[in-house]
C-alpha cells in the first residue's frame, strides 16, 4: 500500500505542476493562440495525473469506476473545447502571430 | 486545512464579484458569473452540501451561462454607461449594508453547536428519517417528504418562469431551411463528439434522476442536465433539426405533465384517506409508500425542470436565429 500512496502523490504533485505551469502559460504567453495552446494541452496531461493519482487512492470500487468516467468525459471533451476555441477564434478573423507579421510585410 | 480553503475560495468569490461590477465587457461577465457559480459549488462542497452543490453547478455554472450569452446575443455585448447620478443608488446600498451587517450582530455565534439551526427540525430529520423514510440521502427525504410541499411551490415557480418567458419571447414558425449555417454549426468535430457526448449526458441524467434518492442528485439536477444534452444538440446541429426531437408544443405539454404529476400524488394520497402529499398511505407499508411518493414526485420535478429549461432556451434560440437572418 505504501508504494501506490507514493506513486499516487507523484502523479498527484506532477498533475498539480502540469496545471499550475498551464496557468502561468495562460498569462506568459503572447497572443491567444498561443495561450489556448497552453491550457489545453497542459489540462489535458494534468487532469489524466490528477485522476490516476486520485485512482490509485481507491480500492476498486465505485469510485474507481466513476473517477475513470470523468477521466474519459474530459479527455473528450476538454480537447473539443480548446479546439472548437481556436477554431472559432479563426473564423472571427484572429490571426496568428506568423500571419500578422506577413500582413504588416505586405502592407509596408 | 478546512478553513484555508474556505478562504482562498470565499477571496476569489469576492474578487470575482468586484471584477463583475467594473467589467463593461457583459461576455466576460457571464464567464464570470459562471466562474462564481463555480466557485460557490466548491464551497457548497467544502461545507458537506453536495446535492446543492450538484444544483449550484449544473444550474448556475451551466444552463444560466447559456441563457445568459443567448441574451447577450440578441441585445449585444457592451454596457451603456449610466447617465443618472450615482449618489442615491450608494447610499441606498450603504444604509442598506450597514443596517445588514448591524442584523448580523445579533446573530448566534457562527457554526456553534448550540444555535438555534441545529437544534430546531435537523435533529428530528437526522434521527426519525431513517426510521420514518428510510432513505439513504436524508437531504432526498427532507426535500421530497418533510418539505414536499415547499418542493411542489418550487416546481411551480420553475413552471410560471417558463410561462413568463414565453409570454415575453415568441416561438417564430419559421420553415427549416431558412437555418443559418453558421461556422460552429457546420463543424464536423463538434458534430462527432456531439453525438459520443449526448448519449452519455442523456445517461447521466437518467442516473442523477433515479438515483437521487440514494446519492446526491434528484429531479432538479437531472432534469437540467438532460436539458443541457439537447441544448448540446440545438447548439451543434440547429434548432430546427432538434424541434423534429422535441418540438416546443410537445416541451409545453411536458412542463405541465410534470407539475400534474406532482400535484396529482398529493391528491392520490387525499383520496387514499391522507393529507395532501402524505405519502404514507401510498402502498400498504408506510415505509414502500414513501418510496413510490418520492420517485414520483422527484420523475414530475425533473420532467418540468426539464421541459422549462428547453423551452426557455429554445425561446432564446428562435430570436437569435431571427435576428441572424435578418
Amino acid at each position: 500500500m505504501l508504494l501506490l500512496d507514493i506513486v499516487s502523490g507523484v502523479l498527484l504533485i506532477f498533475g498539480a505542476f502540469f496545471g499550475l505551469s498551464g496557468a502561468v502559460g495562460l498569462f506568459k504567453f503572447p497572443d491567444f493562440f498561443t495561450r489556448v495552446h497552453a491550457a489545453s494541452v497542459t489540462d489535458s496531461i494534468a487532469a489524466i495525473l490528477v485522476l490516476s493519482g486520485l485512482i490509485l487512492q481507491t480500492n476498486l470500487d465505485l469510485n474507481t469506476a466513476k473517477l475513470l468516467f470523468i477521466l474519459i468525459f474530459l479527455l473528450i471533451t476538454s480537447p473539443t473545447a480548446s479546439h472548437v476555441l481556436a477554431k472559432s477564434a479563426r473564423h472571427g478573423g484572429l490571426l496568428s502571430m506568423p500571419e500578422k507579421e506577413q500582413k504588416k510585410e505586405i502592407e509596408s | 486545512m478546512e478553513l484555508l480553503i474556505d478562504l482562498v475560495l470565499l477571496a476569489m468569490l469576492a474578487l470575482t464579484a468586484l471584477r463583475i461590477i467594473f467589467l463593461k465587457d457583459l461576455f466576460a461577465v457571464v464567464m464570470l458569473f459562471s466562474i462564481y457559480s463555480f466557485l460557490s459549488a466548491l464551497i457548497f462542497i467544502n461545507l458537506d452540501a453536495v446535492d446543492v452543490a450538484f444544483t449550484e453547478a449544473a444550474v448556475g455554472a451551466g444552463i444560466s451561462t447559456v441563457l445568459m450569452l443567448g441574451t447577450i446575443a440578441i441585445t449585444g455585448r457592451t454596457e451603456t454607461p449610466p447617465t443618472k447620478s450615482k449618489l442615491l443608488p450608494l447610499l441606498i446600498v450603504v444604509v442598506t449594508g450597514a443596517a445588514l451587517i448591524y442584523g448580523t450582530l445579533d446573530m448566534p455565534p457562527f457554526g456553534h453547536a448550540d444555535n438555534p439551526v441545529h437544534e430546531h427540525v435537523a435533529p428530528r430529520y437526522i434521527e426519525e428519517s431513517p426510521k420514518e423514510i428510510g432513505l439513504p440521502n436524508m437531504v432526498t427525504s427532507v426535500l421530497a417528504s418533510y418539505r414536499g410541499f415547499d418542493t411542489l411551490g418550487e416546481t411551480v415557480v420553475v413552471f410560471s418562469a417558463m410561462i413568463g418567458v414565453l409570454s415575453l419571447l415568441r416561438l417564430r414558425k419559421r420553415d427549416a431551411d431558412k437555418n443559418p449555417e453558421s461556422g460552429i454549426k457546420a463543424h464536423r468535430v463538434l458534430q462527432v463528439i456531439a453525438k459520443i457526448v449526448i448519449p452519455m449526458i442523456i445517461l447521466f441524467a437518467l442516473y442523477v434522476q433515479f438515483h437521487g434518492d440514494f446519492g446526491p442528485g434528484g429531479g432538479f439536477q437531472a432534469g437540467v442536465i438532460a436539458a443541457a444534452a439537447f441544448i448540446l444538440y440545438a447548439l451543434v446541429f440547429g434548432l430546427s433539426n432538434v424541434f423534429k426531437v422535441v418540438g416546443p408544443k410537445f416541451l409545453r405539454i411536458l412542463a405541465v405533465f410534470g407539475v400534474l404529476l406532482y400535484a396529482g400524488v398529493g391528491v392520490y394520497s387525499m383520496a387514499m384517506g391522507g393529507n395532501f402529499l402524505d405519502y404514507n398511505y401510498l402502498a400498504e407499508n408506510p415505509l414502500s409508500g414513501q418510496h413510490y411518493g418520492i420517485i414520483l414526485i422527484e420523475l414530475g420535478v425533473g420532467i418540468t425542470v426539464f421541459a422549462v429549461m428547453l423551452s426557455i432556451f429554445y425561446a432564446f434560440d428562435s430570436q437569435i436565429e431571427r435576428a441572424n437572418i435578418q
